[in-house]
């Protein structure tokens, strides 16, 4: 017992030196995109004014990183003090426990910023899981110049039959323009999220309560007839395994007369430097139908924090300050306005120099303004989000039905044969996982 | 009769020592593939998925069943032997061919082999992505330009043949290696020989028949056991062309789709079993016919 209070000033007295001086390291996982490439780049000023705080990038590719962080915070490894998700991520994991809540960034963080759909496709039950770091909706892109030869007007809100007959009109493959250009490529996060999204705003849905699969609604059809009919009769050749990356070449190189697809593309397409069509390009919302829902989607990469993490509040530093409204400047700062992380916050909206840096600035906000993941149809849902559902299963799902429906644009199989293995195979695999029992 | 007992006696006195000795060597071997083999199939009877850690237990075998129950399984195993299948046979043809063409060059031999190397060093994923948007595409790629310059419309090629497409991709890649191996071994061949038979009145072909081919049977099987053992594992170029689909899923393709994508370890480690099982077959018949052909 002596020896106890002998030693136990001692022990007080390091304690506190080794607070005074320690290093605490952040070990930070993240997708190699463009804007989180470069937060990599300007976190060295977050360092400089905070000296106990060393941080640990692993830069992943999109698959890989989703791979490696669900399987350590499944496992609770506890490899990552901050982990980069997306919005299809946050609500299963946040239902799991898996995430530490972030309603208690404080008042610098200004959390009541955030774009109001953003921040609920963030949350669970109203607590927020994760903090926003860029965003995206849906809209429309279309050659200006062409619409005006044609004579063509763009409504203020289109809508697919709209769409569809302009492409009929435009289409010019003798010249090298295709009427339009749609993704074909078969995954989840491909050609699904915009057949997935354009069901929506028909007024269909994935699922209904019971979650039994509603391919074989007339919602479905009409959905599956006229985007395959579309562009097997006018888009480009190749169509069926066109993603994202394919379509922006392709707009850029002058070779789509309209094109459906993220905003994330408006910067590429506006730079003379990455696009033949920078001046000639025009931006409309996204085709609305009947139910005026669903129509947007909404995507988001998001810092979040594991449970498993031991640095939680060093963590919480690090996200106010990379996600907090003061970022923007510092990104303005080295790299131009146009270069700021978009979607996220209405601060940046109403800032003067953003937007005359970046035209498309109003119709992104709208665009993300519009979607509403929670309730993505006319019809009730069981599930969150519009172009995906927040549920573990759909990666596997989507990317089955997205085989069919690509294989449908290759003309392999008709769209109602496409449908029906369509339902087949989501019912199977959501019985596999128990979801009939 | 006495050398025979001492024979027989040496190993056995040897046995005990050389038992320990190889000792580790087994160990670290049984640690490293017996292991998660025994630790996989016991995944593969149990419902082991990530995103749900509380429900867990013996499922007999539910992973299988659902797996077999897939309609895309059994296309997948005849696309995987059809893509195995057309890359073997065409590498081996066509890297015995350059091989041969490139043992009598008689200028620029380094360079010429360093050139035909160079498709190896290009990333699975690197090469599908060129092949896809510079060379197939029907819009804008090479083989698009070469078709409008001869007035015929462009063939759309992964959607009108997704394996042919993918298969010439994997063809494209194993190339240099087929070509690399039986170049070496050409060279090995005795040049005497060659001699010998050319004075016996031998025609080339009769030479390329009788003696080149035999003396190539080992490297080409070695080349058919490498290159199966890699081909049966093609994924990148499925992911980045065509992202599957009954055309052109093979088998790795099905089981990322099915179970890596929902993290569900159990059904997973069920694929796995089913594709050993299938490469070891595949392996098992391939190279017994390969040498039996070749070596008579």
């Amino acid at each position: 017992m002596r020896s106890y209070w002998t030693w136990l000033p001692a022990l007080a007295l390091a304690s506190c030196s080794s607070g005074g001086q320690e290093q605490t390291t952040l070990i930070i996982a993240t997708v190699n995109n463009g804007d989180m490439v470069r937060l990599k780049e300007l976190a060295s000023e977050f360092e400089a004014t905070h000296p106990r705080i060393k941080l640990e990038w692993v830069v992943l590719e999109e698959n890989i990183l989703r791979q490696k962080v669900t399987t350590d915070v499944a496992i609770k490894g506890g490899q990552y003090d901050i982990v980069t998700i997306g919005a299809y991520e946050v609500p299963i994991w946040a239902k799991r426990r898996w995430l530490a809540s972030l309603d208690d960034l404080g008042p610098a963080y200004a959390a009541d910023d955030l774009i109001a759909p953003v921040k609920a496709a963030v949350s669970f039950q109203g607590v927020q899981y994760a903090a926003p770091f860029n965003a995206e909706g849906t809209f429309t892109m279309y050659r200006t110049d062409l619409f005006r030869r044609a004579g063509i007007v763009m409504p203020a809100r289109p809508d697919w039959a709209f769409l569809t007959a302009a492409a009929a009109k435009l289409n010019d493959p003798a010249a090298g323009t295709y009427g339009i250009c749609l993704r074909g490529k078969a995954g989840w996060g491909e050609n699904m999220a915009a057949f997935l999204t354009m069901a929506h705003s028909y007024g269909g849905r994935l699922f209904d309560e019971r979650w039994r699969p509603q391919f074989d609604s007339p919602e479905w059809r009409t959905t599956l007839d006229t985007y395959v009919g579309a562009l097997r009769k006018w888009g480009p050749p190749g169509a069926a395994t066109n993603g994202f990356n394919e379509n922006l070449a392709l707009f850029a190189q002058g070779k789509c007369a309209i094109w459906f697809d993220s905003t994330v593309a408006a910067p590429f397409l506006s730079d003379p430097k990455t696009s033949k069509v920078a001046d000639s390009t025009g931006f409309a919302p996204a085709p609305a139908e009947t139910s005026g829902k669903g129509a947007n989607w909404l995507w988001t990469w998001a810092l979040a924090v594991p449970i498993s993490s031991k640095r939680s509040p060093e963590a919480k530093q690090f996200i106010r300050w990379a996600a907090g409204p003061g970022y923007a400047a510092i990104v303005a700062r080295h790299a131009g306005w146009l270069a700021v992380p978009p979607g996220t916050r209405m601060s940046l909206y109403r800032n003067p120099n953003y937007r005359k840096a970046a035209p498309f600035a109003e119709v992104t906000l709208q665009a993300i303004n519009a979607a509403d993941p929670t309730s993505p149809s006319r019809l009730p849902v069981p599930y969150i989000g519009v172009q995906y559902a927040a549920i573990p299963e759909w990666q596997g799902i989507g990317t089955e039905i997205g085989q069919q429906f690509s294989a449908a644009i290759a003309g392999r199989v008709s769209t109602k044969d496409a449908l029906a293995e369509a339902q087949a195979a989501s019912r199977r695999q959501l019985a596999a996982a128990g979801y009939y029992k | 009769m006495t050398a025979r007992a001492v024979a027989k006696r040496k190993p056995a006195y040897l046995r005990k020592h050389g038992q320990i000795l190889v000792a580790p060597a087994v160990i670290m071997l049984l640690a490293f593939s017996l292991a998660p083999l025994i630790a996989t199939l016991r995944f593969s009877v149990t419902d082991y998925r990530l995103l749900f850690p509380d429900v867990t237990g013996f499922v007999g075998l539910a992973n299988y069943r659902n797996l077999i129950a897939n309609p895309d399984f059994w296309p997948a195993l005849v696309n995987t032997i059809l893509l195995v299948g057309f890359v073997l046979a065409s590498t081996v043809a066509v890297g015995l061919g350059l091989a041969l063409l490139l043992e009598r060059a008689v200028v620029g031999k380094s360079v010429l082999r360093l050139l035909v190397i160079s498709p190896f060093f290009v990333m699975p994923p690197v090469s599908a992505l060129l092949w896809k948007n510079l060379l197939m595409q029907p819009v804008s790629g090479f083989f698009a330009w070469l078709a409008s310059m001869a007035g015929v419309p462009a063939f759309d090629w992964f959607a009108k043949a997704p394996l042919l497409s993918v298969a010439l991709i994997v063809a494209w890649q194993w190339l240099p290696f087929a070509t690399l191996i039986l170049l070496t071994s050409l060279q090995s061949f005795d040049r005497d020989q060659r001699e010998a038979a050319t004075v016996d009145g031998a025609s080339s072909t009769s030479i390329f028949r009788h003696l080149v081919l035999p003396h190539l049977a080992r490297p080409i099987a070695i080349v058919v056991m490498m290159e199966t053992i890699f081909l049966l594992g093609t994924f990148a170029e499925v992911l980045v062309t065509t992202g599957g689909g009954k055309a052109s899923t093979n088998l790795a393709f099905l089981v990322y789709s099915q179970a890596m994508l929902q993290y569900d370890i159990g059904a997973a480690s069920a694929a796995g079993i089913i594709a050993i099982i299938f490469a070891n077959i595949v392996a098992f018949f391939l190279v017994r016919a390969v040498g039996r052909s070749l070596e008579v």
